[in-house]
């Protein structure tokens, strides 16, 4: 390459070495998300208002906005939001302490392993939906098949991801425990549990967002209050304004619980850089 | 307290892995195992600690543990094994909270291993904010908070560049000098096993077998940085596993 008779040749001009080392590292950028919401909403608006997105199409932003305040006003809101929060919390709950509880269980024991793990890939794909009457011959109309089909539908999810977390530990902080002569229920509190914590919250963002959605499921089929109730009237009026005025809300859920679930992160997962 | 391997033997499956083994680690003193890659040091070394049951033979403790001894058989990891959501003092706390050891008890052992081992000014500090030799050297002070009999270190520098490594054999034998321990140290380094063992038994390829036991008189204070005598047993130990090893090699590449 590098032929000795080459430096005769005319010199050309240095050139700086190109960089090539950018991208594939993400970076936080706070005001981006905001900026994309006003933009697309900002873009409905115009549609809306200049009239080349008919009214049938989609509703005017502000009109939806409207139909929020007045959800607001007459205390609806409330009405509706409070049923839909309790049951989302009662059934996430026990879906999700089930689930974590199922799984560290899968992931301790080669026997309940065996057992359990065929089942849950059985119930896994079932449309929770589907069982619904089911539960309701079960549990009652009332409040009870609600929690059910919450807690169902989140268990699953959580089971695979604690399992999976579970295995995931390092055999060689196990190892160390064992050869400092811990106690089984030692390692398994302070080196299995901490150790699969970041799997299991992230499964938890999985089954929460799939609650919200069986919670909606559940209140469509027979609620007289809820975010789904509200939203299944105003869809069978073809009132668009306050179908998405729920959708808002239910949209506005999940960027809450998303968020609460990475305040939980940041606070336990601190260890990790 | 000793440890006695009598005729120990170890197979995996069909893979004969250790024959035959037997030895004596006497109290106060230093023993490396050398030998190479794959002839089951690591796994005579689990053996000895209780982590698996050798297949024939017996592993003896003769006589008690010291006074306030609380796990006599103690390891120090090749990957340090220290849990990252704990800080230094959490993970030396960690092995006393087991045995009843809280508040200011615990805080008096743990102060003291980490002034033994120079940590005292990192003892909130998170194990990813340290670097490699001092995260081993939580590792010791967490293996010295329990007051081993026998300290168990399964290459225990391996996984730090050379001038790290340096310093902390320096320390090591910093802290065997102000107080004896025991212990057995697996290495592939042979400039480690002259620098730290009093006995070091050579193993042959798998499955391994004791190749020869050479025994350092000098005391380990005393030996150094590239110590002429040193060198000479260094050289003798090469010329006994230089052919086991290349063999050890090419057994390898055939699997
Ligand atoms: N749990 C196990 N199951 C099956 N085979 C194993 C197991 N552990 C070790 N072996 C085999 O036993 C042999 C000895 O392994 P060991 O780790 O003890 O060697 P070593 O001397 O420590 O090697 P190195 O110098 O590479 O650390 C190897 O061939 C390895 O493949
Ligand atoms: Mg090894």
């Amino acid at each position: 390459m590098s032929d000795p008779s080459d430096h005769k040749s005319p010199p050309t001009a240095p050139i700086e070495v190109r960089f090539r080392g950018g991208g594939f590292a993400p970076r936080p950028h706070r005001w981006m998300g905001p900026v994309v919401f006003v933009a697309v909403i900002a873009l409905l608006e115009c549609g809306t208002q200049a009239g080349w997105i008919s009214a049938l199409t989609f509703p005017k932003p502000s009109d939806v906005l409207g139909a929020f305040g007045e959800l607001w006003e007459s205390g609806l809101l409330f009405q509706h939001l409070m049923p839909s929060l309790g049951r989302l919390a009662v059934g996430g709950a026990i879906g999700a302490s089930l689930g974590i509880a199922v799984g560290v269980l899968i992931g301790l024991f080669s026997y309940v392993r065996a057992g359990m793990v065929p089942v849950v890939a059985a119930i896994f794909p079932i449309p929770k939906i589907a069982l619904l009457p089911l539960f309701v011959i079960w549990f009652g109309i009332d409040e009870a098949s609600k929690y059910a089909l919450i807690a169902f539908g989140t268990f699953t999810p959580t089971v695979v991801a604690t399992y999976g977390a579970v295995d995931n530990v390092d055999r060689s902080l196990i190892r160390m425990g064992q050869s400092f002569g811990l106690s089984w229920m030692s390692i398994v509190r302070k080196i299995v549990l901490p150790g699969a914590m970041p799997g299991i919250l992230s499964g938890l963002r999985i089954s929460l967002a799939i609650a919200i959605i069986l919670l909606v499921a559940a209140e469509m089929l027979g609620a007289s209050h809820g975010i789904g109730a509200y939203i299944l009237q105003a869809g069978s009026l073809y009132d668009l304004e306050r179908l998405f005025a729920g959708v808002v809300i239910l949209s506005l859920l999940g960027v809450t619980l998303s968020a609460i679930i990475g305040q939980i992160e940041r606070r336990l997962l601190r260890w990790r850089s | 307290m000793d440890i006695r391997l009598n005729s120990i033997s170890h197979s995996y499956g069909d893979t004969e892995v250790l024959r035959d083994i037997s030895l004596d680690i006497p109290s106060g003193r230093i023993v490396c195992l050398v030998g190479p890659s794959g002839c089951g040091k690591s796994t005579l070394l689990r053996l000895i600690g209780g982590l698996e049951r050798p297949t024939i033979g017996k592993i003896l403790q003769l006589g008690d543990p010291p006074q306030g001894c609380l796990n006599p058989l103690t390891y120090i990891f090749q990957d340090f094994a220290l849990l990252p959501w704990r800080s230094v003092r959490g993970n030396i706390s960690l092995v006393l909270e087991d045995h009843g050891i809280r508040g200011a008890s615990a805080d008096a052992i743990i102060e003291d291993v980490l002034a033994r081992t120079k940590l005292s000014d990192f003892r909130d500090a998170l194990p990813r904010q340290l670097s490699g030799g001092m995260k081993q050297r939580v590792a010791v002070a967490r293996a010295l908070a329990v007051k081993p009999a026998v300290m168990l270190m399964d290459e225990p520098l391996s996984a730090l560049d050379s001038q790290t490594r340096e310093l902390l054999m320096d320390d090591l034998v910093a802290l065997w000098t102000r107080q004896p321990f025991t212990a057995v140290y697996v290495t592939h380094n042979l400039a480690e096993a002259v620098r730290l063992g009093h006995r070091i038994v050579v193993l042959s390829r798998r499955p391994g077998q004791i190749n020869e036991v050479v025994e350092i008189d000098k005391p380990l204070a005393d030996r150094g940085y590239g110590d002429a005598d040193l060198e000479k047993t260094q050289k003798h130990l090469w010329d006994l596993m230089r052919d086991e090893a290349r063999a050890a090699d090419e057994e390898l590449i055939d699997v």
